[in-house]
């Protein structure tokens, strides 16, 4: 069942039709930043032409001289931003993750990654939910482009509260963070009271004597929640919610997928280089054992509603319930 | 205040020594570019030798002027300048491109004190020196800044990383934000890997197209130490533009036979030519008896 003490929302998963707060993660973003501009002088943004989309239209309203434009021009965009903070302000810059870390993808490698420079880097619109915009717009490899250059920090909140609590903590962090957000408006399932802490996951939702471990990341996690009420009197789960892919939680992956002997991984990102291959590369070292993946398997996208998308390339609530009981079976066949 | 005969006499002899170190040090490595660190050799003599504030044994001074080296590929002139400056010992160039030494193939900030910045991947150093100097001068015009910030800005470019998107991309945002803290050096040696620049991508009127992205041009002869030195102080005057120095230079010079020729790019030296090379730079073309004089 849902876990209490981290403080989530009430009435988030009522079963006679729920209807939990909506708002984007990416607006999460925009108030840290109002926050941020405030308490710290060292706060300042690149944007790259976008800065209502990304929603850093706020702080440039409220603090113009900490705004920096960089046009159409994200290889710059990186660049100037490891160099301000080599000169020790504290830069987010923002755009599209197609675009950032998409297109700058070698200036952030160089001058924000070996360079070791702690640049924030935004990337907006991830995820095939970006939906109408179609496959150039929709950030599926931006985990894996990211999650590869060591000394980079990845996370992919699951909702705007936690998206702001990531961008507070992303400010003091003393390396190079990517920050994964999301255009539509998804669930809230945290309040201020849940914690977030970099790189530490949290229970979400533990069912009794679990046979499934089902690790998220992103607003999808909503969707693993559903999963795990369907699956009730069926067979338990646990749901963890991965907001940190790196520095993966190792102990909670391991302590979790042991516990239960399956995993389903759930993302909004191609499988090959995301969350599900950044758990598996553990598990098949400390505990290997039947897993599933939920997320896109190796396609581009297209143009079509969030809903319907999620839902064609298999992310949705049916798609989890069926890869737990996938995995279920796996493991107990094991036996 | 121009300098003086003296004063030029002495860093013409340190690029000597760091000509004759970067030979060293290529053909201990047996990779690395010949052409452009030994055609950079009088600038850098110029930059460490008399321009820059620095402190090689405080290589964090805050008041430091601030070089980023952007064409990475150089970085034996910028290791054995710094050598010769006092940042490590002149013993350590000969380390270059060895595993564990702090002199990587192109320079990492993280390994050594005394580098700005990361580089290698061209085009990328004009943003971050940009970044660097757009920093400096927000602090200079906000009333919560404690000291304003008092120092300058260089970036050392190679002309061949003009076809790089994203050196214009840098170059229009530091016209746009009047950095004029920032000065840039163009090393217009005309080569590139592939051949002459004007054959591979051509990049005239480079002039032109800096001053269309609201730059200050200054063209000098990059082996007139005095000229340089003065395009550098100009650059100091410009209040309202970001100052590019094109910096004319001989590809390999100070090395009769490598002058001017592109396939000395990117590689070093053998032991036979670094002996004839080491002889030629040491006897100053023979205008010297004996090199053990």
């Amino acid at each position: 069942m849902l876990q209490e003490h981290i403080h989530l929302l009430p009435r988030l998963l009522e079963k006679s039709g729920a209807t939990p707060a909506m708002m984007a993660t990416r607006d999460g973003f925009g108030e840290a930043l109002l926050e941020l501009g405030e308490k710290d002088e060292r706060v300042v943004v690149v944007c790259a032409d976008l800065a209502e989309s990304t929603r850093v239209l706020g702080f440039k309203e409220m603090y113009p001289e900490r705004y920096i434009e960089a046009g159409v021009a994200e290889q710059n965009m990186a660049t100037v931003a490891s160099g301000l903070a080599a000169y020790g302000k504290i830069p987010f810059i923002a755009s599209y993750a197609t675009f950032s870390p998409g297109r700058n993808n070698e200036q952030i490698r160089t001058t924000i990654a070996i360079n070791n420079r702690p640049v924030k880097i935004a990337g907006m619109h991830a995820g095939i939910s970006v939906g109408p915009d179609g496959a150039t717009h929709q950030a599926l490899d931006d985990i894996a482009l990211m999650r590869v250059l060591p000394g980079m920090t990845v996370i992919s909140p699951c909702d705007a509260e936690e998206a702001r609590q990531a961008t507070l903590a992303a400010a003091l962090h003393p390396g190079p963070v990517y920050l994964r957000f999301a255009r539509e408006k998804t669930p809230v399932m945290t309040t201020r009271e849940t914690p977030f802490t970099i790189g530490k996951a949290e229970v979400y939702w533990e069912g009794e004597g679990a046979e499934v471990a089902i690790f998220a990341t992103g607003p999808l996690l909503y969707n693993a929640l559903c999963a795990a009420q369907e699956l009730e009197g069926e067979f338990a789960v646990s749901v963890i919610n991965v907001h940190t892919i790196k520095p993966l939680d190792r102990e909670m992956v391991v302590k979790k997928a042991r516990g239960a002997g399956a995993v389903v991984t759930v993302e909004e990102h191609q499988i090959a280089g995301g969350l599900g291959s950044a758990i598996a590369e553990v598990l098949a070292r400390e505990a290997p054992m039947p897993m599933e993946f939920v997320g896109v398997h190796d396609q581009f996208g297209q143009s079509g509603e969030p809903k319907e998308l999620i839902a064609h390339y298999g992310m949705d609530t049916r798609h989890i319930v069926a890869a737990a009981r996938r995995a279920r079976g796996r493991s107990s066949s094991k036996v | 205040m121009a300098l003086s005969d003296k004063e030029v006499s002495a860093i013409e002899k340190k690029a000597r020594e760091i000509r004759e170190t970067i030979v060293q040090m290529l053909v201990a490595a047996g990779s690395g570019h010949t052409a452009g660190p030994l055609g950079m050799a009088d600038i850098f003599a110029a930059l460490y030798f008399h321009i820059l504030n620095h402190d090689p044994k405080h290589p964090e001074w805050e008041e430091r002027d601030r070089l980023f080296l952007s064409n990475g590929h150089i970085a034996p002139v910028l290791y054995a300048t710094m050598a010769h400056a006092g940042y490590f010992p002149v013993a350590e160039c000969l380390t270059l491109r060895k595993f564990g030494s702090r002199l990587q193939g192109h320079p990492e900030r993280t390994r050594l004190p005394g580098l700005e910045s990361t580089s290698g991947p061209l085009g990328s150093g004009l943003g971050q020196a940009a970044g660097y100097a757009l920093g400096a001068k927000m602090d200079a015009s906000t009333s919560s800044a404690q000291a304003a910030p008092n120092f300058r800005v260089y970036c050392c470019m190679s002309d061949g990383e003009q076809d790089a998107g994203n050196t214009w991309e840098s170059a229009m945002f530091a016209g746009n934000n009047k950095l004029s803290n920032l000065t840039a050096i163009i090393d217009r040696n005309n080569i590139q890997i592939n051949g002459m620049t004007e054959q591979v991508m051509p990049l005239e009127n480079l002039r032109a197209k800096y001053e269309a992205f609201n730059w200050h041009v200054l063209e000098v002869d990059g082996h007139n130490v005095r000229a340089f030195v003065d395009a550098v102080g100009e650059a100091k005057a410009i209040y309202e533009k970001p100052t590019v120095i094109i910096a004319h230079t001989i590809p390999g010079k100070g090395v009769k036979e490598i002058e001017f020729d592109y396939t000395w790019h990117g590689k070093p030296p053998t032991k036979a030519e670094a002996e004839k090379f080491l002889r030629e730079l040491r006897t100053l073309r023979g205008k010297i008896k004996s090199e053990h004089q």
